[in-house]
């Protein structure tokens, strides 16, 4: 089994831990989880699996450690008078900051030398060479555990949580590791917190018929978006990314769409199966997308897409570092002399840089993704930057922001932005993004689409049909979700065979024009080598 | 509670504050005007605002920042 997206998964792992699961007492469960979990990582990673053993029993130990200084803090705060109080809660706080302090550079470094030793070594060789310094360091490749920046992240957030107070650590090492390690969500998230699912994991709940029937629902969807669309633009992309030399503007930017649809269909796919799986053992794991391809500006775009992560960087180092003693004097220095609107934007947009360099290094360890990352945050502070001038512009040509034009005229503007970065992300290398979206805007003609060439390059008219079909469901289905409806709430009031037939045209609609067999490349997720 | 709706009239004067119960929920404060306010807040009351009370029950109306700022003047002293 390479991943949750396999027969295997479906038709025996999943099966077969939710029979043993509903089997055994209510104080078995989360050990068959916590055994599945495990079971699974060995499935993907084999032996590095003590990797995961490592950080959870360190994240273990980092939290017990900072809880026991705060109950001494407590302890010792209570025994002085008032006034003498501060000092001493001081000393307390910065013995908490140095053991988090410890632990994050454990996490965070073990990570960074597995993940990005190769993209640093070499930079640092070509820069020694650049200025002729004879001396060459060995690229060292290290074997990467499946979803070890997802539960880096999970530790980090967990001890820093625990040194805010925010969450008491936890004395149960089981309770702790099944919070790591929960099966569905080990390979691409979503990022959770301690609060989100720990109790929920490992209270043991019965498998019901409705949490059932949700979970199959939403992994059916799931399904589709991956198995029929993502894989099936997948022949297409790959051809024109491979060979864009042979290709004109126009096709370039069709496949830069594709890829963008892809992505998204596969990413969020893979979030539909992981959220159902966890929804059949009655846990309701966070939602990593809220309709990103409505978003009106670039960043409502990242509140929308990845939202796991997008909180994970505002709570973990914008804010934290944005509200650091050094940039809330320069926030409040700036503000006395730039005003209300330019005053926080210095010291945001330092610690903007810091979340977007992180997001760009976070997708992967090649000079593209910082590009990536960099590409997004100039976008962003461009638009801090003239935000007032674009409200005084509309309020002289009497414009309404909040009208049905301008609005549509801002989502599609949004998403031209987000196809060209997606462009970008998918290329072989910075040089070949350059000249694919150099082609776009010097090359563009439709005697590409006229000649067939989107058929040849492996996506024929009954392809794009399909595709289409399916995108039109999902957006329409988005459009209720935007307004509130919850289509799967208004689903399970209906009548059972309704529900039940909804359910089956799902699965056949996989089973019939999943991109799988002959033909077809079996694709991995997309997301999973993070 | 006068003094708070005064920084807040000169952070986005277009707002009710005496009335308006969704100022983060309706995107009416950005994170960028949130570092302004907090600035603004530490030092005219004397508080520390942990990363942690970033939330938006603390900041979604003028109330609960009123909450939250004597909430944090008690834990202070």
């Amino acid at each position: 089994m390479s991943s949750y997206f396999t027969p295997l998964y479906f038709v025996c792992f999943l099966p077969i831990v939710a029979i043993v699961y509903s089997l055994v007492p209510k104080k078995v469960r989360p050990y068959i989880l916590l055994g599945s979990s495990y079971a699974f990582f060995w499935m993907l990673s084999g032996k590095l699996l003590v990797y995961l053993l490592l950080s959870t029993a360190s994240i273990h130990h980092f939290g017990l450690w900072l809880d026991k200084i705060q109950t001494e803090k407590k302890a010792a705060v209570k025994l002085l008078p008032r006034p003498e109080r501060k000092p001493l809660k001081k000393k307390f706080d910065n013995r908490q900051n140095a053991v988090l302090v410890l632990a994050v550079l454990l996490h965070i470094g073990l990570l960074l030398v597995l993940k990005y030793t190769p993209f640093f070594t070499t930079n640092l060789n070509n820069l020694l060479a650049h200025f002729n310094i004879e001396f060459d360091l060995t690229v060292k490749r290290f074997m990467i555990p499946i979803g070890i920046s997802f539960y880096t992240f999970q530790a980090v957030a967990y001890m820093t949580d625990v040194r805010r107070g925010v969450i008491k650590a936890d004395t149960s090492l089981p309770r702790l590791a099944l919070f790591m390690s929960f099966f569905p969500q080990i390979m691409e998230g979503p990022i959770v917190r301690y609060t989100d699912t720990a109790e929920s994991l490992f209270e043991g709940r019965k498998i019901d018929y409705t949490n059932f029937v949700f979970g199959v629902e939403r992994i059916a969807y799931g399904l589709m978006k991956k198995i029929v669309v993502a894989d099936r633009l997948n022949e297409f992309v790959k051809e024109v990314f491979d060979n864009y030399q042979k290709y004109d503007g126009g096709i370039i930017a069709i496949v830069a769409i594709a890829y963008t649809c892809q992505l998204y269909m596969d990413f969020s796919g893979a979030m539909d199966v992981v959220i159902g799986s966890a929804e059949i053992f009655g846990v309701r794991l966070p939602e990593n997308f809220r309709q990103p391809f409505f978003s009106k500006s670039i960043s409502d775009f990242w509140s929308r897409w990845h939202v796991t992560l997008g909180t994970w960087f505002k709570d973990y180092i914008f804010y934290p570092l944005s509200l650091s003693s050094g940039l809330k004097k320069l926030t409040t220095f700036c503000r006395k002399h730039l005003g209300n609107h330019f005053g926080p934007l210095i010291a945001g947009t330092i610690a903007l840089f810091c979340v977007w360099l992180s997001n760009g290094l976070w997708h992967g360890s090649a000079w593209m993704y910082i590009f990536f990352g960099m590409y997004h945050f100039v976008l962003i502070v461009l638009a801090n930057i003239f935000e007032p001038a674009f409200k005084k512009a509309a309020e002289v040509l009497h414009i309404d922001r909040n009208n049905g034009p301008y609005v549509l005229f801002r989502i599609v503007k949004t998403t031209a932005l987000v196809v060209i970065g997606e462009l970008f992300f998918r290329a072989h290398g910075l040089a070949e993004g350059l000249k694919m979206c150099k082609k776009i805007f010097t090359e563009f003609s439709f005697a590409g689409i006229r000649d067939g060439a989107i058929a040849k390059a492996g996506l024929d008219s009954c392809d794009i049909v399909i595709v289409l079909v399916v995108v039109a469901i999902v957006f329409a289905i988005g459009i209720l979700r935007e307004k509130g409806i919850n289509v799967r709430e208004n689903l399970s009031k209906r009548n059972i065979v309704i529900r039940w037939i909804v359910l089956l045209v799902l699965i056949f609609i996989v089973i019939i024009f999943g991109a799988y067999g002959a033909g077809y490349t079996p694709v991995e997720p997309m997301y999973a080598d993070f | 509670m006068e003094t708070l709706i005064e920084i807040l009239e000169e952070l986005q004067p277009e707002i009710d504050y005496e009335t308006c119960t969704d100022l983060i929920d309706a995107h009416r404060l950005d994170s960028l005007s949130i570092l302004s306010l907090i600035a603004e807040l530490e030092d005219e009351f004397d508080i520390s605002i942990p990363t942690v009370e970033i939330a938006p029950k603390n900041f979604n109306s003028a109330k609960a920042m009123w909450e939250l700022i004597t909430r944090l003047q008690e834990e202070d002293e």
